[in-house]
C-alpha cells in the first residue's frame, strides 16, 4: 500500500476512535444494580483479555470495623506479560500496577471509577512503550462502553 | 487512490455537517457524576427546575468550559462549541420552560455592608469565606434526601459563570427544592441584595490566586522511593513493623504478580504490603468517593540485581486527579504517613 493512502486510513480510522475525556479520570455511570454491574465489568475486563488478579473488598472491610457504607470495591486487573514487561523494565511503575478500577454502588445505580491509563506514561523513558498505555486507554473506553451500552 | 480520496473528503464532510448529540455526550461526559437523568450522585443535581430556570445557557456553557477549580467539576475543554451547545440543549430537555437571557449588567453594591449581610444570612451554608458546603456524593457523604450540597462562591469558575444578575435573582428568590431560600422573603432589601452580590463578587481576586495554586505544584514525583540497605525479607518485615506503630492494619502481604501468573510461579523479589486504616479511610471516602481507586494502602518492595526499593504512591500528586481541594488534607496525611513507614523501614 502506498504511504499516502496508508496515511490517510490510519487518519480516518483514528477519527473514528477518537473519544473525548475531561481529564485524566474516567468515569461511568450505569442503572444496573451493583452484582449486575460488577459481573458487567468483569466479563467484558475478561472480553477484552485481562486477567482480574484480586478483587478487594472495601466495603466488607469497612462494616467490619462498624462504618456504615454501600457496596464499595476495588478491581485490580492487568496482562501478565505487559505488567512483567514494565515493571522489569521501569520498577517505578509498580506503585501502581497492576491498574485498578473502583466500583461502588450510589443510590440504585452503579459507578465506576478509573485513573486513565495514560497518565502512567510519564514515568516511562522510552517513548515506544506509550503505545501499551494508549492500549490500556482505548480499553477502559471500551470496557465503560460496554457497561453504558448494558443500560440500553 | 482517488476512490479512497474521495471516501475519506466523504467522511470528513459527513462529520463536519453531522450535529453532536447532546443526550449522547451528556451520557459519556456528565451522566457519571450528575447520573443519567441529572438527579444528582457524585456532582450537583442538574435536573432542578428551580436551577434550570434561573440561569442562562452562557452559564451553562462557562460551567462546562471551565468547571470549577478544586471542586470536582473538571473543565471540558475537549468539547466543541457545537458539542457544548448540544450538551447544554440537553440540560435543558428536564424543563418546559426557555432559558433566561443572559444579562450582563454589573451590580455596584456596598461589598462591606454585603459582607455583614452574608455573615449573618449565607455563612451557615456557604461558610465563612464562601467556600460552600463539604462532601460530595449520595454514597457516604450525603444523606439521600438532601438534594443538594451549597455550592463554593469564591470558586473561579463559579464566578467566571455567574453574571451579577443572576446571583442576585437567586439571592433575591431562591432556588425551590433546595435549602436556597428567598432572602427577600428573609427580610433583605433590594439594596441588601445588591450589597451581598458586590460582596460575592469581591472575592474573584482571591478565587483566581487559589485557582493559581492548584495549577501550580505539578512537580510532585507520581511516587515515593526509596532504596534500602537491608535485603527483600528483612525491608519486608521491618515495613510490617513500620505500619503497626502507624496505626494502620497490615491487611495481607502478596507478591506483585499475584493473580497475574500461576501460584507459586510469581516473581519472589516483588512483594506487596497493603494495609489500611479503616477510620481514616472512611473519613477520605465521605470527602470523595471516587478515592477508591488507589485503595487499599500498599508498600512495593522490589529486588533488582541485589538492590532493595520500596515505593509508593505520591498522594500529594493522585490528589490532583480529583480536583477536589477537600482531599488536600488527606492526601497530606498520607504523603507523611508513606513517607514515614518508608523512612522506618529503611533507616
Amino acid at each position: 500500500m502506498k504511504a499516502i493512502t496508508r496515511n490517510i486510513l490510519v487518519l480516518v480510522l483514528s477519527s473514528v476512535a477518537t473519544v473525548l475525556h475531561a481529564g485524566d479520570m474516567l468515569m461511568v455511570r450505569t442503572q444496573q444494580k451493583f452484582p449486575e454491574a460488577m459481573l458487567t465489568l468483569q466479563t467484558s475486563v475478561k472480553e477484552h483479555g485481562y486477567a482480574i488478579t484480586r478483587v478487594q473488598r472495601i466495603d466488607i472491610g469497612l462494616t467490619g470495623m462498624g462504618y456504615e457504607t454501600d457496596k464499595y470495591r476495588v478491581v485490580f486487573v492487568g496482562k501478565p506479560e505487559e505488567i512483567q514487561y514494565l515493571i522489569g523494565k521501569y520498577p517505578v511503575l509498580a506503585a501502581y500496577m497492576p491498574p485498578q478500577i473502583s466500583i461502588f454502588a450510589e443510590e440504585g445505580d452503579t459507578v465506576l471509577v478509573t485513573a486513565n491509563p495514560i497518565i502512567y506514561a510519564e514515568m516511562i523513558t522510552d517513548e515506544s512503550d506509550r503505545v501499551i498505555f494508549q492500549r490500556w486507554e482505548s480499553d477502559v473506553y471500551s470496557v465503560f462502553d460496554d457497561i453504558r451500552e448494558a443500560d440500553e | 487512490m482517488r476512490i479512497i480520496a474521495c471516501l475519506f473528503i466523504a467522511f470528513l464532510s459527513a462529520n463536519a455537517s453531522a450535529a453532536p448529540h447532546g443526550d449522547e455526550l451528556y451520557a459519556r461526559h456528565c451522566s457519571s457524576c450528575h447520573g443519567n437523568d441529572g438527579k444528582g450522585g457524585v456532582g450537583v443535581p442538574l435536573a432542578l427546575p428551580s436551577f434550570l430556570d434561573s440561569v442562562s445557557d452562557e452559564y451553562l456553557q462557562k460551567t462546562i468550559r471551565q468547571g470549577r477549580p478544586g471542586r470536582i467539576m473538571p473543565a471540558f475543554d475537549v468539547l466543541s462549541d457545537a458539542q457544548l451547545t448540544a450538551v447544554v440543549k440537553h440540560l435543558r430537555s428536564w424543563s418546559d420552560k426557555p432559558a433566561p437571557k443572559e444579562d450582563n449588567s454589573v451590580i455596584k453594591g456596598n461589598a462591606k455592608k454585603g459582607k455583614v449581610l452574608f455573615a449573618k444570612y449565607c455563612m451557615q451554608c456557604h461558610g465563612e469565606d464562601g467556600s460552600g458546603g463539604k462532601g460530595t456524593g449520595v454514597t457516604f457523604s450525603r444523606k439521600r434526601d438532601l438534594p443538594i450540597i451549597a455550592p463554593a462562591l469564591n470558586n473561579a469558575g463559579f464566578l467566571a459563570s455567574a453574571t451579577d444578575v443572576m446571583l442576585r435573582d437567586t439571592i433575591t428568590y431562591g432556588r425551590e427544592g433546595t435549602p436556597m431560600t428567598s432572602m427577600l422573603v428573609a427580610g433583605l432589601t433590594e439594596t441588601d441584595i445588591d450589597d451581598i452580590v458586590s460582596y460575592i463578587r469581591s472575592m474573584e481576586e482571591a478565587a483566581e490566586r487559589s485557582k493559581q495554586a492548584l495549577n501550580g505544584n505539578g512537580s510532585d514525583s507520581p511516587v515515593i522511593m526509596v532504596d534500602s540497605p537491608y535485603d527483600l525479607d528483612e525491608t519486608v518485615a521491618n515495613l510490617k513493623q513500620a505500619i503497626t506503630d502507624q496505626n494502620f492494619t497490615l491487611i495481607r502481604t502478596e507478591y506483585l504478580e499475584h493473580g497475574l501468573v500461576e501460584e507459586g510461579k510469581e516473581n519472589k523479589k516483588q512483594v506487596a504490603l497493603h494495609f489500611c486504616n479503616f477510620g481514616f479511610l472512611f473519613k477520605a471516602l465521605s470527602v470523595d468517593p471516587r478515592v477508591g481507586m488507589f485503595l487499599p494502602c500498599r508498600v512495593t518492595v522490589i529486588e533488582n540485581d541485589g538492590k532493595v526499593q520500596v515505593s509508593t504512591i505520591n498522594p500529594k500528586r493522585l490528589g490532583k486527579l480529583f480536583n477536589n481541594h477537600e482531599l488536600d488534607e488527606y492526601c497530606d496525611e498520607m504523603y507523611e504517613v508513606y513517607s514515614t513507614l518508608l523512612e522506618d523501614a529503611t533507616l
